[in-house]
Order: C-alpha cells, then sequence, then structure tokens
C-alpha cells in the first residue's frame, strides 16, 4: 500500500486552485483556525478558511480511525503526544521533531522538515507561499483533537522552509 | 486495535476528496453571487486538476511498482484495477463489459470510494465530484502514450447498485517529430 503521495498531489492541486482566482494575492500571512488574520484579502482568507475547515472534518474522521492503546489518555500532554506520533506517522510518515509546553496549555509543535513544504524550495524564498501550504494542517490538528475531546486554536508559522511550528492553545475553562 | 495506520493512510485522501466536495457544496449553497463564480470555477476545473495529479502519479506508480510496458489495452486493465487501484486507493475494481473491438471496459466498483465521506445535498449535481477520478486516469494514462476517456455510468452516490467508470481507447499518442526531423 503506497504512502499518502495522492493526498500531497491533491493538497498542492487544491492549494493551487484556490489562489488561481484570487485577484490580489498580496503578502503571505500567518493562518488561524478561521483565517482573520490582518492583511489579508477577502478571497485569501476565504481560501484559508476553506483549506481549515477541509482539515478539520479530515481531522475529525482521522481521530475517530486512528488505533489507540490506551483509550482513555490521562493527561492533556499525552494527546499531544498521540498526535505529535501516531497521527503525523500516519498522515506524513514521520514523527514530529519536537514538541514543547509552557504546561498552562500551549504546545509548539515543530517539523524541520514538513513535507507539505518540501517541494518548495528551502530558505526563505517562498515564506510568503507558505501559509497557504499549512492551513489544512492546522485543521487537521484542531480535527483530531475535537475528536479526542479537546477544543483548541491553531496556528502555524514558518520561519525558513521547511521548518514549521504548530502552536495549539488550549483555553481553560 | 482494528485499524493499523496503513490503512489510515489509505483513507486520508477519499476523507480529503470528500472534506473538499462537502465543504464546496455546502459553501455554494450560501454563498453570495461572487463567491458562487469562484466555486463553480473550482467545480469546472477538477478535471483538469485531476488530470495534473494523474501526470505525476504516474511516476510515482511507475517507480514503485516495476510494470512493464503493456502491450494492449487489456493489459492495462489489468495494471489499473489490479496494481493501481490497490495502491493507491486499497481497492480491486472488477473489469467487465468489453466492447467487441476491445477498445472500451468498465470497472466495477461495489462501492463508490468517495460515498462513505462525501454528504451531497439532493438539489446539487453529483457530477463534479467524479471528476477528479476520471482526470487523474486520463493524465496517467496520456503519460505512457495513451488518449483515454473516462466517465462515471453508475453511481452508488446517485442510487445505482454499483459504481461503474467506463474507460475507451481514443487512440495512441506518437511523439510529434517537426517536419524533417527522424
Amino acid at each position: 500500500m503506497a504512502d499518502t503521495v495522492l493526498f500531497e498531489f491533491l493538497h498542492t492541486e487544491m492549494v493551487a486552485e484556490l489562489w488561481a482566482h484570487d485577484p490580489d494575492p498580496g503578502p503571505g500571512v500567518s493562518v488561524g483556525s478561521r483565517g482573520e488574520e490582518a492583511g489579508a484579502t477577502t478571497g485569501q482568507k476565504m481560501s484559508l478558511s476553506v483549506l481549515e475547515g477541509m482539515g478539520f472534518r479530515v481531522g475529525q474522521a482521522l481521530g475517530e480511525r486512528l488505533p489507540r492503546e490506551t483509550l482513555a489518555f490521562r493527561e492533556e500532554l499525552d494527546v499531544l503526544k498521540f498526535l505529535c506520533k501516531d497521527l503525523w506517522v500516519a498522515v506524513f510518515q514521520k514523527q514530529m521533531d519536537s514538541l514543547r509546553t509552557n504546561h498552562q496549555g500551549t504546545y509548539v509543535l515543530q517539523d524541520n522538515s514538513f513535507p507539505l513544504l518540501l517541494p518548495m524550495a528551502s530558505g526563505l524564498q517562498y515564506l510568503e507561499e507558505a501559509p497557504k501550504f499549512l492551513a489544512f494542517t492546522c485543521g487537521l490538528l484542531r480535527g483530531a483533537l475535537c475528536t479526542l475531546g479537546i477544543e483548541s486554536v491553531v496556528t502555524a508559522s514558518v520561519a525558513a522552509l521547511p521548518v514549521c511550528k504548530f502552536q495549539v492553545v488550549i483555553p481553560k475553562s | 486495535s482494528s485499524r493499523s495506520a496503513s490503512r489510515v493512510s489509505s483513507e486520508l485522501f477519499t476523507l480529503t476528496y470528500g472534506a473538499l466536495v462537502t465543504q464546496l457544496c455546502k459553501d455554494y449553497e450560501n454563498d453570495e453571487d461572487v463567491n458562487k463564480q469562484l466555486h463553480h470555477n473550482l467545480f469546472c476545473n477538477f478535471l483538469p486538476r485531476g488530470f495534473n495529479i494523474g501526470v505525476r502519479l504516474i511516476e510515482d506508480f511507475l517507480a514503485r511498482s516495476n510494470v512493464g510496458r503493456c502491450h494492449d489495452f487489456r493489459e492495462t486493465a489489468d495494471v489499473i484495477a489490479k496494481v493501481a487501484f490497490k495502491m493507491y486507493l486499497g481497492i480491486t475494481p472488477s473489469i467487465t463489459n468489453w466492447s467487441p473491438a476491445g477498445d472500451e471496459f468498465s470497472l466495477i466498483l461495489e462501492n463508490n470510494p468517495l460515498v462513505d465521506f462525501v454528504e451531497l445535498p439532493d438539489n446539487h449535481s453529483s457530477l463534479i465530484y467524479s471528476n477528479l477520478l476520471c482526470g487523474v486516469l486520463r493524465g496517467a494514462l496520456e503519460m505512457v502514450q495513451m488518449a483515454v476517456e473516462a466517465k462515471f455510468v453508475q453511481d452508488t452516490l446517485k442510487g445505482d447498485g454499483v459504481t461503474e467508470i467506463r474507460m475507451r481507447f481514443i487512440r495512441r499518442i506518437e511523439d510529434n517529430l517537426p517536419a524533417g526531423e527522424e
């Protein structure tokens, strides 16, 4: 069974299609769960939120389908570790490279060679384009967390390709 | 645990495509005119986008599968159903309804692989979602010098008993050398 190359090709085409009709591409913006970032055009906001929304649905479904050795995670950090290991391996055939937390509901997940950014040149050249390629995956993480009972806000940032950081904020009620 | 990670991987494409179609159908119904146009373009462009995917996919397929050149359309059908579909979608369609000339056949899938993950509003055309898969088939085969037509003629998503993709061989694509060059 092949890995997820068909998904990666589809993801590339989805991003390209959503941006093909944007009359004013403008500079890139950082990605949030609602695409509400200063400087984004209406078309960009809609495209980013469409991608994030689709990723959310897929993440929800994956959260249901992945085998879980412990059905009840002992604590919130276990859920994040599950995403960094099991979810990331299932989707990207690799684990997240690092996970940090302030133990107050904020987690930073870093991938040093994020597969959806790899086809683009490394470094700073296509930095402006990177957010488009992260929106779906932000939704994916948010959706998986939702299935596992956790509401979150997921954003992503890139300092230099192909390294990217996903920030997961879990508000305390 | 009942599912392996590789099984999950195999569903990732169909989950994503299902989410794409569902999202666009819902947004289409709620949108103002300007967004309707964007979504209309997205729908119509599925076929060429699928074509792009097929063009890239064939390289991946040939590298992984090591299948040799197909000598006729029957061999091609076998490779598509038994190797390619299995490899990328985890299913093996059956091959039926060969034309007497051997230039058309049907792939029968008991279920549309996308049907579990797609919710189409009743009043929306369900044609668009199949365009992607047909585009992939056309794009991949064009890269191995075959011009084909692919279309869904039955679909479980529309209430048919099976999903049937009709494949038709149009012609061999020869390299076009400029006049005077051999």
